[in-house]
């Protein structure tokens, strides 16, 4: 591994543990004890710190160090987590990831911070000191039983073997007793002289020839009194044992630990902290030693002394802690088992497997097209199990790359959460259908439109708590963000129970703008849409969060890129409902083959809900409508051969035309075609950066006998059909 | 002729860019045409085209050019001189377009590939500033072959993709008109 792809997992990793960071510390925002989140924040924090200083990022240990003990003060009951200051922890996960940021920008190593990050940093730690409680709170707090380690009657032993050099590497035994007076009381410390080994030396006043052995009495956990021998690590053998009620402690956190937390023995007593990093480094490489083994195996299954003895022979940890960690390892090896494994794959990789995929289904569709033409009946059935196992083949490497959607809306949360404390707001979120699944690619080109509208609905949809008492509604507004699959697309819903859109006041500022004129006649879904115009704002002032009017076009096109459509639902007063939906995938479909004129053309099979046969006669006797009568209901319909001009559209229309009932979004309509070809898998091609504006059509497929078909954008086909209405209509009007 | 004589008096050769060396001949519409030879990728007989629905004439389709799909340019709509007719000569010039850091691979339908030539510097002329009935920017300069003067086309200008690529507003029009009449 290469420092480079190391740098990548480090950034990878952090970004991952502030993600759950954040994910904790709203929890924490609802109930401000709960202690798994506590935990999280500090394992995200320490681990970053532990981490950061591997590959020597000063910065971000510094600063992670400092959130780290303030998080273990919080946790240790020492400082209450007030909603201050889990504000400033949001601050200070924001800050580790802007530090990170600047790494992954940095080139290799040289990491170095501009003014204005230092800066903020600093103010962060300034702030972090200055959210303890004064004084008189904190020795009320004090008072409480400490979460972590109970206090107790029973005594820390600490023996310290200082090594006859540690003078000479300017050692001061002396300071770090004191030191560790800061953290307790020395109840007793005994003083040994060790002459050395050889005692006919003449005795030597430079070198060390003390150790120490103490009794002490602390809350403190093992890590921070290992912590304050850490610079004497080199010059001294240290040992510390725990008291025996740490021990209750340790087999409870032992019993509570989640199992995919349970690694290596050492890791699990390091985590309880029971062991130090040091005692456990030290442990290992004795471990190693003795086998000559020149890999460090730490697991303990291997055929050699287990660590455990090695650990209670080195004097840093009592038998009975070690029994215990052993058995909670075993049950959890036991349980893990059972669950499932991922791995992690590079996104590439998927993504080069689902292109030879797609060449894979071309192929087996051009030798289809070989065997019927050379009528061997033996071969055709060959051919159908291939296509089977195509097909198959198809689908899983697809569902490879879905996700559920759910990880990625998460997210919102904060941005929610931020966005209600910036407006003086009273915000809930709520998500559902969070397990739906969708395709990565397209779940990371869809977060910036998702944020838009989320910031959209808090900053013009949902009103201030004062507003809506005086309108009846609870002072609290909600965001509901609901995922769901319908008919191979994936919808996505933004409802919020704000103000609602005002339609008066968008047509206005859709005429101040001239994006049409006073005359023009809209319904109020039109009006509603003239937001997706560029340049349109119905707020006055524009605010940091949104209102410059640049967004909602953008967020359109997004969404169109996606071969996806939105929608708008919005009443005055009660809410406005945004509709998005996506294909699953932008990779390979199922798509449902038609002829109309003399082109092919390849339609979503998704969207097809039926196929009718009908009479020429039927769609063209009333010649400027249409729509025809399917069992009783109008459907509106597009005769594509008309749309599309094709050539052999007049002679078509004498034979009988099949109707293809499609639906999209809540609208169904029917596309008039020649012939009905069938089903088939449709490798969906790019039609390149020519074809960019093109609407109506949204890719083409490489169809067995080598030629292409164009894929048919369902919904655009209807607006177009719309807009030509429209101007039919218009110039009847003036006729 | 008599413009491309005082032109050619004023003007120097490399004025429009445009070098000695090969030179691919063809004929657009009973023209005989020239493109510089770097830009061509490869020559194709015709393929089945795929007709691409709303989008203007000059616009030919799309083929399947191993397994990728290409957009194929009729150069006698896009030289203003009508749709061609496919005949057993005609072609597709291959040729890469880049816009940006992008390759883009486009199909020129031609009626005929005529040779490859080599036309000296001395033979490069500028460009007549008008009478041609040929868009004066497609035109990147003119070559003396045989005593005959050949236009050298700008594959840039002719094949803009972002000129290309306006062929929403074209098919919006298209699609209007159409339904106009029909309904």
């Amino acid at each position: 591994m290469n420092l480079d792809s190391a740098r990548q997992a480090f950034i990878g990793e952090v970004a991952e543990l502030l993600q759950s960071m954040e994910d904790a510390l709203l929890t924490l925002e609802d109930n401000p004890g709960d202690p798994e989140s506590l935990n999280e924040v500090f394992r995200a924090m320490h681990t970053i710190k532990g981490t950061g200083g591997v590959f020597g990022y000063d910065p971000v240990v510094d600063f992670t160090h400092a959130v780290e003990t303030l998080m273990d003060d919080v946790r240790s009951g020492h400082t209450p987590l007030t909603k201050p200051l889990i504000t400033t922890l949001f601050e200070c996960r924001d800050h580790t990831a802007r530090l990170v940021d600047a790494i992954a920008a940095a080139a290799e190593d040289e990491l170095v911070l501009d003014d204005a990050l230092t800066r903020a940093g600093a103010e962060l730690l300034a702030r972090l000191g200055q959210s303890e409680p004064p004084a008189g709170e904190a020795a009320a707090t004090a008072r409480e039983p400490p979460k972590y380690l109970p206090v107790s009657t029973d005594l820390w032993t600490l023996s310290l073997q200082f090594h006859p050099d540690a003078f000479r590497n300017g050692i001061d035994p002396l300071s770090f007793l004191r030191y560790l007076g800061s953290l307790g009381d020395l109840v007793h410390v005994e003083t040994f002289f060790n002459a050395g080994a050889d005692e006919k030396a003449p005795f030597d006043p430079e070198s060390c020839h003390l150790y120490f052995g103490i009794a002490f009495q602390s809350d403190a956990d093992k890590r921070t009194i290992a912590g304050v021998f850490e610079f004497a690590d080199q010059d001294c053998d240290i040992r510390i044992l725990e008291p025996d009620s740490a021990h209750a402690k340790y087999l409870e956190l032992f019993e509570s630990m989640p199992d995919d937390q349970v690694g290596c023995i050492g890791e699990l007593l390091m985590y309880v902290g029971a062991l130090t990093q040091q005692e456990l480094e030290r442990a290992l490489q004795r471990q190693g030693c003795e086998h000559e083994q020149t890999q460090t195996v730490t697991d303990t299954l291997q055929p050699k002394r287990r660590l455990g003895e090695i650990l209670v022979e080195q004097g840093s940890i009592k038998p009975g802690v070690v029994e215990q960690a052993a058995k909670t390892q075993e049950a959890a090896r036991v349980r893990r088992q059972e669950e499932t494994r991922f791995i992690r794959v590079d996104a590439q990789r998927l993504g080069h497997l689902i292109d030879l995929v797609g060449e894979l289904v071309t192929s087996s569709a051009a030798i289809r097209v070989m065997a019927n033409r050379s009528g061997m009946e033996d071969m055709a059935e060959v051919v159908d199990g291939v296509d089977y196992l195509v097909s198959e083949i198809r689908d899983n490497a697809l569902q490879l790359r879905m996700v559920p959607i759910g990880d990625s809306l998460s997210r919102f949360r904060r941005v929610v959460r931020d966005a209600s404390e910036a407006l003086g707001k009273d915000i809930d979120l709520v998500i559902t259908g969070g397990e739906t699944e969708l395709d990565k690619t397209v779940v990371e080109k869809m977060t910036d439109p998702l944020t838009h509208l989320i910031r959209n609905a808090i900053d013009h949809g949902i009103e201030t708590p004062e507003v809506r008492l005086d309108a009846g509604k609870s002072p609290n507004g909600t965001v509901h963000i609901n995922a769901y699959h319908d008919s191979g697309h994936i919808v996505i819903e933004i409802a919020d129970d704000g103000a609602g859109l005002d339609a008066a006041r968008i047509r206005a500022k859709a005429e101040e703008r001239g994006l049409v004129s006073p005359d023009d006649s809209l319904s109020h879904e039109e009006t509603l849409r003239l937001i997706f115009a560029p340049g349109l704002s119905t707020k006055a002032e524009a605010t940091n969060l949104s209102g410059r009017g640049v967004g909602m076009d953008v967020v359109k096109r997004n969404i169109e890129s996606l071969r996806g459509s939105v929608e708008l639902e919005s009443a005055l007063g009660t809410g406005t409902k945004v509709t998005i939906v996506l294909p699953l995938t932008l990779a390979i479909i199922d798509g449902f083959l038609v002829g109309a004129g003399t082109d092919q053309f390849v339609i979503p099979l998704s969207q097809v809900v039926e196929c009718v046969e009908i009479d020429a006669g039927q769609t063209t006797q009333q010649h400027d409508q249409h729509y025809v009568n399917l069992r009783g209901e109008v459907l509106p319909f597009i005769r594509l051969t008309e749309l599309f001009e094709s050539q052999a559209g007049g002679a078509a229309r004498t034979k009988r035309e099949s109707l293809v009932v499609v639906r999209f979004g809540h609208h169904t309509m029917g596309l008039v075609v020649d012939t009905l070809l069938g089903e088939l898998q449709t490798v969906i091609k790019p039609l390149g950066k020519v074809f960019e504006r093109l609407r109506g059509v949204a890719g083409a497929t490489i169809l067995g006998t080598g030629d292409i078909a164009l894929i048919l954008d369902v919904s655009e086909l209807a607006a177009i059909a719309n807009t030509a209405g429209a101007h039919a209509r218009k110039r009847q009007a003036k006729v | 002729m008599g413009e491309l004589m005082v032109s050619k008096k004023t003007t120097e050769p490399e004025h429009r860019g445009e070098e000695a060396g090969q030179y691919l001949t063809f004929s657009v519409a009973e023209e005989r045409l020239a493109m510089s030879i770097d830009a061509v990728k490869e020559i194709i007989e015709t393929p089945v085209v795929t007709r691409v629905p709303m989008t203007p004439d000059y616009i030919r389709g799309v083929i399947n050019l191993r397994g990728s799909v290409v957009p194929v340019i009729d150069l006698g709509a896009r030289l203003g001189r009508g749709s061609l007719t496919l005949t057993k000569r005609s072609c597709i010039v291959l040729v890469e377009v880049r816009v940006g850091e992008d390759a883009h691979v486009l199909g020129m339908l031609v009626d005929e590939v005529k040779n490859i030539l080599e036309i000296p510097r001395e033979d490069i002329k500028p460009p007549p500033e008008f009478g041609s009935e040929i868009r004066t920017d497609f035109i990147a300069a003119m070559g003396r072959v045989d005593d005959v003067f050949v236009i050298i086309l700008s594959v840039d200008h002719v094949l803009s993709i972002q000129e290309l690529a306006a062929l929403r507003k074209l098919s919006e029009e298209a699609a209007a008109s159409g339904s106009d009449a029909q309904f």
